[in-house]
């Protein structure tokens, strides 16, 4: 029995999208083992439709932990129930997403397990000869990629970096079975009590899951020309991003921060504006599928990472990009 | 309070090579830092000890070298250093360099908080924290990035997660790892330096931790390094220069039919 699993991420009452994307990954693993693709849910009031969807989207089995002492995510709770069902079936692949979940709770259990974990991959394979599952992840700022195996210990762990690869799309006829489980007392003794969640309400869409980020730099002069970043990031349906030096600055806060000291991210697109594109910023947005930045300076490091570039003054793009996108959009509409 | 910082020395990331044969780090010739996230970890211990008393120890596992670490941390205004360095320990990887850091911090006594960098600039992953707190089986709070009270015993965080924050009270002894916006790390003081120049930094090898060999260096890490190689350049990096009112409806155009080439519009 060498079952492939995803942690299928349920926070605030629903099914965390990237859940699919580590399906499709989990899918290729399996169909290269030739074994069967199962998800773990655990939280509270999970809904049939979700669970539902896991399948149609890969689960040939989902395992189902339902109690509302998992309402949140509290290290200590989530990660006893998952060593109990990983004890109880091992699994011989186990990943994760690499959100603030993925990376607090998978180091927690590798050790539990004493098993190794890969933090952060972007490609995820099989070894033919001995079916050892090999994880690439950036390393070092970006500047190297490596490729790591876990062969003695099982399970093999990895987080996935989130949006490096695409979810896998629905199929309606799949079936699957589901698992419930339930589990005493004594998997939810915790030394750490909840309390609350607050929304920050900067943030209108998390920048680690957008598809689309606009960030700017120090280039923009002065706070309240981020209004121009945050118009064109709205009309692009995107989150706004920021350099270290406009955080520093006061001009938007640590959350919207990308890079080295700030988030890692990786999107569909990435628009630097008026970043220089230091190796610390180019560290957390060089995977980014599709980089367009805007530059007055020619020689800035941000084009060499850049499929389109343009050099010249912000002032006069912006404005004009902004105009002419909401043209378009309204032709669209039409 | 009795505060465990575990930092690491790094290489100043802007100038990192790779050895191709071996795929580790060549060090030599590179310039040698704290951590930078790891001074966050620093300076919040240190507001605590200012706060509540007590006293903060600075373990570091490396090569000789990371003594020059222990000390700037001393010289900010820690006031114990220790370092694990053992050839046993070379080639760990995040399981076994957090075994190491969880023995000695055992072997240092009673504490109320360890508290860690997010992750180290160099391997990048973010594990040892988290990998310490549950050899320990302690509560954890990663991505900290307020502390909102130490009281009774217990300790109340406020966590920086995906769309917001989130408060979590955990009861005393607890690993933290702190984000940057928990704090604004001092610069080493004169006096500081002056006291880390004199202080003898204790050297703590895999026997004087009780470290089983099994579970330490390269023999101990469930992970193996297979292959190391260089991201492949292929952003071809079309430019479009402003120069004037043609020229920049010309950069509109490009940025607008890329957009929809690439189907993001
Ligand atoms: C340990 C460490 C960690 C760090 N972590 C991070 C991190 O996480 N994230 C991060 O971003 N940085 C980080 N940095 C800082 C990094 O080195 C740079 O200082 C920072 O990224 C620069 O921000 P910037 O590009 O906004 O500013 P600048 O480098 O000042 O660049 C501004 C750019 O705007 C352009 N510009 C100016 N006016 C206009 C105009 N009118 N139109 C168009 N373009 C214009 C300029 O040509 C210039 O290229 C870190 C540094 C260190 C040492
Ligand atoms: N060799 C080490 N010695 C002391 N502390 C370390 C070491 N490696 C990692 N740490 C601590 O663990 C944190 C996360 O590191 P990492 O998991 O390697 O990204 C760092 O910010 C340090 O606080």
């Amino acid at each position: 029995m060498k079952e492939v699993w995803t942690l299928a991420e349920f926070r605030h009452g629903k099914l965390n999208p990237i859940s699919f994307e580590l399906l499709n990954r989990g899918k290729n693993l399996a169909q290269k083992l030739n074994t069967s693709l199962a998800s773990v849910v655990i939280g509270y009031n999970i809904k049939k439709e979700d669970i539902d969807e896991l399948i149609k989207r890969g689960a040939d089995k989902v395992y189902v932990v339902d109690d509302i002492r998992l309402e949140n995510f509290m290290v200590e709770t989530y990660a006893k129930v998952i060593l109990k069902l990983l004890d109880e079936y091992n699994p011989d692949i186990f990943i994760a997403a690499a959100t603030t979940i993925g990376r607090t709770l998978m180091p927690y259990i590798a050790v539990k397990k004493q098993t190794g974990l890969t933090a952060d991959c972007t490609v995820l394979d099989i070894e033919e000869e001995t079916e050892n599952l090999l994880q690439t992840r950036p390393a070092i700022g970006g500047n190297i990629l490596a490729t790591i195996k876990t062969p003695n210990t099982k399970p093999q762990m990895a987080t996935v970096r989130p949006h490096s690869t695409k979810p896998s799309p629905p199929d309606k006829t799949k079936k699957g079975e589901v698992i419930y489980k339930q589990f005493d007392n004594e998997a939810f003794n915790a030394k750490t009590k909840y309390i609350k969640f607050v929304k920050d309400e900067s943030q209108q869409i998390n920048i680690q899951d957008a598809k689309i980020i606009v960030a700017g730099g120090r280039g923009l002069g002065k706070a309240e020309n981020f209004k121009l970043i945050e118009e064109l990031a709205d009309l692009l349906g995107g989150a706004v991003g920021a350099s270290r030096d406009v955080v520093d600055r006061g001009w938007k806060t640590y959350p919207h921060q990308i890079g080295l000291s700030g988030k890692t991210v990786s999107p569909a697109l990435y628009i630097a504006v008026g970043i220089s594109g230091a190796i610390q910023h180019i560290a957390g947005m060089q995977t980014s599928e599709n980089i367009i930045a805007i530059n007055k300076d020619p020689e800035a490091q941000i084009f060499k990472i850049s499929n389109l570039g343009i050099v010249g003054d912000l002032h006069e793009i912006l404005p004009l990009l902004i105009e002419r996108i909401k043209e378009y959009k309204k032709k669209g509409a039409n | 309070m009795r505060i465990i910082v575990p930092i690491k020395q790094v290489p100043e990331t802007s100038n990192v090579k790779m050895d191709p044969v071996t795929g580790t780090m060549i060090r030599e010739g590179v310039e040698n830092v704290v951590n930078p996230l790891d001074l966050y970890a620093i300076e919040t211990a240190i507001r605590l000890k200012e706060k509540y008393g007590g006293k903060i120890i600075v373990i570091s596992m490396g090569p000789e070298k990371a003594v020059e670490a222990i000390k700037e941390a001393i010289a900010m205004g820690c006031d114990d250093g220790i370092l694990l360095s053992d050839k046993k320990f070379a080639g760990s990887d995040t399981f076994a360099t957090s075994y190491v850091l969880a023995k000695a911090i055992k072997q240092t006594g009673d504490f109320d908080l360890v508290i860690c960098g997010e992750r180290a600039t160099d391997g990048d992953t973010g594990q040892v924290g988290p990998g310490i707190a549950s050899f320990l089986d302690l509560p954890l709070s990663t991505f900290t990035s307020q502390i909102l009270s130490v009281e009774n015993g217990k300790i109340t965080v406020k966590r920086l997660v995906e769309e917001g924050y989130e408060e979590i009270e955990m009861m005393l002894p607890a690993v933290l790892t702190v984000v940057k916006e928990i704090s604004d790390p001092r610069l080493p003081t004169l006096r500081g330096k002056l006291k880390a120049k004199k202080m003898e930094i204790p050297i703590w090898d895999a026997q004087k931790i009780g470290a089983e060999g099994q579970k330490i260096g390269l023999k101990g890490s469930p992970t193996r390094v297979v292959k190391i190689f260089t991201p492949k350049v292929t952003r071809e990096g079309e430019k479009v220069i402003v120069k004037d009112e043609k020229t920049l409806h010309q950069a509109i155009d490009k940025i607008i039919d890329y957009l929809i080439e690439k189907e993001l519009i």
